[in-house]
């Protein structure tokens, strides 16, 4: 199977159908350049379709290919802009499905722009007929891709020198009822939960202007909670006003109003696309503004392991488009998160060079090339009574996001906030004086809670709340196996 | 109104030993320690007094101790803050913050509000103890 059957010269453009295979699509000999692009697919051919054809076909209808051999090609310097297969591996334990390593010229990409890096990669082929199923797993993007992007608008280490919070994970909220409370009703809870130790408190992905609550009431509310708390603490305060709105002029009106009143944070929802994503981080660059992104809508691609595009994929491309924090998963609360793979997103935002790891679902090396670092944000179904496992699997840079565990303590938002940043500071201590934070990690919260009884209403109440379910998108490579590159 | 800026406010007083465990982790890291103080606490108040400058090619937190001690016989009316300096490239900022010494009063900050157009409002904070020159906001030194 690892032969180039390439038909070349004369007979290569004689008119009619001929297999992707044979068409130049399939290189196993070629060696990737550093500047090439490369795709990882998952490939589920149909019964029958032989796995190389199908690989060669993805590399082909996500290049330059058509259904039929075309002369103008020849017009072309066809070769460099067809996308190459050079490797097809089947998956381990799954019959059926294969991966296709797949090469692309970096001349086939506008520098700067995910729109049509994904136009290309995902735009044609993933309703490919002789295909069941089809997921992009992982890609590679070539430092000189890199080096065109803004990326992150702020970045980590910046965010915290304007928050002047270091040491620490940063703490936030979700504002609930997500739906139905009026300016003012929000704005209480904003200022309850910042006052009583938040760093930051969150619109949910839903809540842009509706007849409960329009967005300038909702900003001016939300604006004097934050300046009232920030106050009533001596600290930096931000809430993330969602500027998510129906077109990109009424997004740069509202993102406006929020810098007008003096926000240092605003957000965005995945839904608005690729190209409002980047517009929104230029404006946030220029405007001295974190960017927080609600990655909204993205388990409806992301989630099953056979069909789609994986979140991995989505965080890089995040990272490149230029947004400052992003969701990324809890591993212990309410949504989907398998702890490797986890990881393997966490590193994604946060470092600088990602070695090539399959046990977290890394198949790349990947260089960011100084590229600003993206604050993961943890949300959904997490409580105080985690935070040495949250310590410990997510690390220090990132925000952990208690809604319900705040809102919802039994002695009011306030106290919830109070619990949260006890419990964070009281882990952190420990930590850095040495403990076995993990394993005593009960033990700490429970000393803690002896001078802070928010922290024990919290414990005593969440205690026994954990979510566990088998995870749909785990990696593929346990740790011993190992797969030469 | 206890001001609540830096890695461990939520938590009571930190003694001096657990103060020097804090050091030590930072130490062990490789950061250099930096001791400061100010007696305006102001939230975007950046630059903070320095005590000398930040202490490199440290090992023993003990070193850090006696120069905070010395920091809080002369401004031990005012807020001082350990921080501690990572100079690793991709990051060449702060680790770790955190405050060592408090005035005994702390009389909070005055938030105010100037109504401009519309609903809109300009906020500005300022501790109240500003309203007294430098050196004379916590009992004078």
């Amino acid at each position: 199977m690892n032969q180039s059957i390439t038909v070349r010269g004369k007979d290569r453009y004689k008119s009619g159908v001929m297999e992707y295979k044979k068409m130049g699509y399939w290189e196993p000999d070629y060696e990737p350049k550093d500047t090439d692009v490369i795709a990882l697919f998952r490939v589920t051919p149909q019964d029958g379709v032989d796995p190389i054809e199908a690989a060669a076909a993805v590399a082909g209808e996500s290049s330059t290919a058509t259904w039929t051999v075309v002369w103008t090609d020849r017009l072309t310097a066809a070769e460099k802009y067809r996308a190459k297969c050079y490797r097809v591996d089947p998956v381990p334990n799954s019959p059926g499905q294969y991966f296709a390593y797949i090469a692309y010229d970096l001349d086939l990409f506008e520098p700067g722009s995910i729109a049509n890096l994904s136009a290309s990669i995902i735009g044609n082929v993933f309703g490919f007929k002789p295909l069941k199923a089809l997921r992009l797993e992982d890609m590679r993007l070539p430092v000189a891709y890199v080096k065109t992007f803004q990326g992150p608008a702020t970045g980590i280490v910046v965010e915290r020198e304007r928050m002047d919070k270091f040491g620490r994970p940063l703490l936030g909220a979700t504002v609930k009822p997500k739906l139905g409370l009026s300016g003012r009703n929000y704005g209480r809870v904003v200022y309850e939960a910042l006052k009583g130790g938040l760093d930051f408190t969150k619109d949910d992905e839903n809540i842009n202007s509706q007849p409960f609550m329009h967005w300038r009431d909702r900003f001016l509310y939300c604006m004097e909670a934050v300046n009232k708390a920030q106050a009533a603490s001596g600290e930096i305060k931000g809430t993330y006003l969602n500027v998510t709105a129906a077109t990109m002029e009424d997004m740069y009106e509202r993102a406006e109003f929020a810098k007008e009143l003096g926000s240092v944070i605003v957000m965005i929802d995945l839904v608005i696309g690729y190209t409002a994503i980047q517009s929104m981080a230029k404006w946030a660059r220029k405007n001295d503004m974190i960017l927080h992104l609600h990655r909204a809508g993205h388990s409806t691609y992301t989630r099953q392991r056979s069909h789609g595009v994986s979140f991995r994929v989505i965080a890089k491309w995040m990272r490149l488009a230029g947004v400052d924090h992003i969701h990324a998963g809890t591993v212990v609360g309410k949504l989907e998160g398998d702890p490797k793979t986890t990881k393997g997103y966490y590193d994604i935002c946060r470092e600088d060079y990602n070695p090539t790891n399959l046990e977290h679902g890394l198949f790349f090396d990947q260089h960011w090339a100084s590229l600003n670092k993206l604050m993961p944000v943890a949300s959904g179904g997490i409580h105080a009574g985690q935070m040495h496992q949250l310590l410990d699997l997510l690390g220090e840079d990132v925000v952990l996001q208690f809604g319900g565990g705040t809102i919802g303590h039994p002695m009011g938002i306030a106290a919830g906030a109070t619990a949260n940043r006890v419990a964070l500071e009281a882990m952190i201590l420990a930590r850095n004086e040495g403990r076995d934070y993990v394993n005593e990690g009960p033990e700490i919260l429970a000393k803690a809670a002896q001078n802070c009884t928010p922290l024990k209403a919290a414990l005593d109440t969440w205690k026994d709340v954990t979510f566990n379910y088998e995870s749909t998108d785990t990696p593929d490579y346990a740790p011993t196996a190992s797969v030469s590159m | 109104m206890r001001m609540t800026q830096g890695c461990f406010s939520y938590l009571p007083d930190l003694t001096d030993e657990q103060i020097t465990k804090q050091i030590q982790y930072a130490l062990s890291k490789g950061w250099a320690v930096n001791i400061e103080f100010t007696d305006d606490p102001h939230p975007r108040n950046t630059y903070w007094e320095m005590w000398g400058v930040p202490m490199f090619d440290l090992q023993d937190a003990a070193g850090v101790m006696m120069e905070l001690n010395e920091c809080r016989k002369v401004y031990g009316d005012r807020y001082i803050r350990l921080s501690a300096f990572d100079s690793s490239h991709g990051w060449e900022s702060l680790r770790l913050s955190f405050i060592v010494n408090r005035p005994k009063d702390e009389p909070g900050f005055r938030l105010g509000r100037q109504e401009i157009g519309g609903r809109s409002i300009r906020y500005t904070t300022a501790s109240y103890a500003v309203d007294r020159p430098e050196g004379d906001r916590y009992g004078g030194s």
